[in-house]
């Protein structure tokens, strides 16, 4: 049996175009055309914090279980509290027992007693997703399964994240987590189906002291817009370069 | 509704303050991972060295290591389904490819090393292949009836076996063999780079990764061919001694056969270690004296928690121990096994101090994590991300070669 190359090719062509034909019935989005779809571009959601006016209460981890589905009683949260307490030695101690759910109601941090005459600052963080502008997990999400919506916000495709926690290595502020019932990767939202029907995001709703607020940074107007051009904040780990967008009133040079 | 699995909950333990959500997400699965596709490309790289550069001192190993690689190919993958949360959506890595992933690229570099370790295997066995349909034409077993046919199938039709085609198949060989290293690499290379470029891990971030990874990898590949390869070769000639009694010539021929190509390939295996220990104290010293913010947290896991891993068991065992017994004179086979198997604990103990040693410190630097290997599985996942898992990962290649080698035999010596 010989094949002369010409009939070779020829007949590699005709099978590789009868191949071809089926497959192009189906059609696949990129990352990039859902990101498209989804937001409206004239706004950017962004999230302000005053440490100052946080209490530790744990309210907003309990809102932000219950609205969100996270299982109540895993060790894992979309958004925790974190208490630092820094002594006159320099020394300090950081704590967030169940994300800071309960709330903190005792002096003790963890197994120790801490004398209160030792203590020249203490003071309690609430943490969520920063909603990069730059963000590095959906850079690192080898099916595009987690995007940014063109209103800034960073979500995940539960159907199509194959769960293998690159994403979850990439962000620097371990925010994301394996979702214990989905077995997807999970992470805050800023509540994106309360905020994108005028609602505001169930831990912003809870806080009983104003902590936490929400808003768009394109409208000029926007008070959280107004309080984050005219104070002075910060944001977390600026130095990996991911532009978060969770700004910070008060924080602290203690605060990891 | 599911059960309430919290990923990694089981087997991590935790100190001082890390995040809620931090626990030992990569765990053993991700240590055989560049594991087993570093012992791929090593093997691979390997058999290249005579089909590309001509090292003929290597004409027997280059064909073991050949189809080992074949072997070792769909191995590389294993870990990587029993780490994901959702297996059975894997291949979405093939249909919606992000490219700006590391992780994206796997599919397609994966599927082309793995046409070209194919493709040469079929060139270099077309005549053999050939020859068995002729030689088992008299056989009317069924068994010797299926073996004919599959050689048939094996064939793919190419039954030229004059001189000019089989020029065509050396050239062929050498052009697949050269391809293929730079492929190779590539995946091996870019294994690395899954890790190297991490922002978020103070450890693994570091633009050497990559070259370590090769470097390593090929040490590991050669050390794994050269073993099984003495396993083997031991192997028969004990049951020639057995058939033949000890002193038959067959014997002693097959001994001198396994030494000398072990001698000539233990050159190699050294050349390419000490390139690897070389870019990894470089990388060590460098971040020590750069001492970046995560010098303290990373000090204190290198020369504190983990020091008996990283300096004990993979620079002092691993890699200084292998060398000394490389360099002594007079090598013997026993002496030559026992440095290929600290080669090969070697090479996976710095997968393990990348991986888990990643992990063993928080990403606020304010407390630490231990990862405690599930010894007995009491679950799919502690199955799955246990010491059994690893285990079944890791003799799947010996299973596989078993039952290539009934086909493609690799092992014979003329």
């Amino acid at each position: 049996m010989s094949t002369s190359r010409r009939q070779f090719l020829k007949s590699a062509l005709a099978s590789a175009a009868v191949t071809a034909l089926p497959l192009s019935a189906f059609r696949l989005l990129s990352p990039a055309e859902v990101r498209a779809a989804i937001g409206d571009a004239r706004v950017r959601w962004a999230f302000l914090v005053d440490t100052y006016k946080c209490v530790g209460c744990g309210l907003c981890v309990k809102a932000c279980k219950r609205e969100n589905e996270v299982p109540y009683d895993v060790p894992v949260s979309r958004t925790w509290v974190e208490r630092y307490v820094v002594l006159k030695n320099g020394k300090s101690y950081i704590e967030s027992p169940n994300g800071g759910r309960d709330g903190y109601t005792s002096p003790k941090i963890g197994e120790s007693n801490i004398n209160p005459d030792e203590i020249v600052k203490a003071f309690f963080v609430p943490k969520l997703c920063n909603h990069c502008e730059k963000p590095a997990c959906v850079q690192v999400c080898p099916v595009g399964a987690t995007y940014q919506t063109n209103d800034g916000v960073v979500l995940i495709d539960r159907k199509w994240c194959i769960g293998c926690g690159y994403c979850i290595m990439a962000c620097p502020y371990g925010v994301r987590f394996f979702h214990p019932v989905y077995k997807v990767a999970e992470k805050c939202t800023f509540c994106y189906h309360r905020i994108s029907k005028g609602l505001k995001a169930a831990c912003v709703q809870a806080c009983p002291f104003g902590a936490r607020q929400i808003g768009n940074l394109k409208d000029p107007n926007d008070p959280v817009t107004k309080q984050i051009m005219t104070q002075r904040v910060s944001v977390l780990k600026e130095e990996y370069g991911t532009k978060p967008q969770v700004f910070y009133i008060g924080l602290d040079a203690n605060v990891r | 509704m599911e059960p309430l699995v919290v990923h990694g909950l089981s087997w991590t333990t935790k100190e001082l303050f890390t995040y809620p959500n931090e626990f030992i997400y990569w765990s053993i699965q991700i240590v055989m991972y560049p594991y087993m596709t570093g012992l791929v490309a090593g093997a691979f790289v390997l058999s290249s060295l005579y089909h590309v550069f001509g090292q003929h001192d290597l004409k027997d190993m280059a064909r073991f290591a050949l189809v080992f690689s074949l072997a070792l190919l769909p191995v590389a993958m294993m870990p990587l389904l029993f780490h994901l949360q959702q297996p059975l959506r894997g291949v979405n890595v093939m249909f919606t490819p992000h490219f700006t992933s590391a992780i994206a690229a796997f599919g397609i570099v994966f599927s082309t090393y793995a046409i070209i370790v194919l493709s040469e295997i079929w060139f270099v066995y077309r005549e053999y292949f050939i020859e068995q349909t002729v030689a088992l034409q008299g056989n009317k077993s069924l068994s010797a009836t299926l073996r004919r046919w599959t050689y048939h199938v094996l064939v793919l039709g190419a039954y030229d076996r004059s001189p000019e085609a089989m020029a065509k198949d050396k050239k062929a060989i050498k052009l697949l063999a050269a391809i293929g290293i730079p492929v190779a690499c590539f995946l091996h290379g870019y294994a690395g780079f899954i890790f190297g470029s991490v922002k978020a891990n103070a450890l693994w971030m570091s633009p050497l990764m990559p070259v370590i990874f090769i470097m390593s990898a090929i040490v590991s590949g050669i050390a794994l061919c050269m073993l099984t390869y003495i396993v083997i070769m031991e192997f028969k000639s004990l049951s020639t001694a057995l058939a033949k009694g000890r002193g038959d010539e067959s014997v002693q021929v097959i001994k001198g056969v396994a030494m000398d190509v072990i001698s000539k390939t233990s050159r190699y295996l050294l050349g390419f270690l000490l390139a690897a220990i070389i870019l990894e104290l470089l990388d060590l010293i460098f971040r020590g004296y750069t001492a970046m913010k995560s010098w303290d947290i990373l000090r204190s896991v290198m020369y504190g928690k983990d020091f008996v891993n990283i300096f004990v068991l993979q620079y002092g065992l691993g890699d200084l121990v292998p060398l000394v017994l490389l360099l002594m004179p007079r090598p013997t086979i026993r002496r030559t096994i026992i440095t290929l198997l600290l080669v090969l604990f070697g090479v996976f103990m710095m997968r393990w101090n990348v991986v888990i040693g990643g992990q063993a410190f928080s990403l606020s630097f304010a407390g630490y994590m231990h990862y405690n290997l599930p010894i007995i599985p009491h679950s799919v996942e502690t199955f799955k991300e246990g010491l059994l898992g690893a285990l079944t990962v890791g003799s799947t290649p010996f299973v596989l070669f078993w039952f290539i080698n009934k086909f493609v035999p690799s092992l014979r010596y003329r």
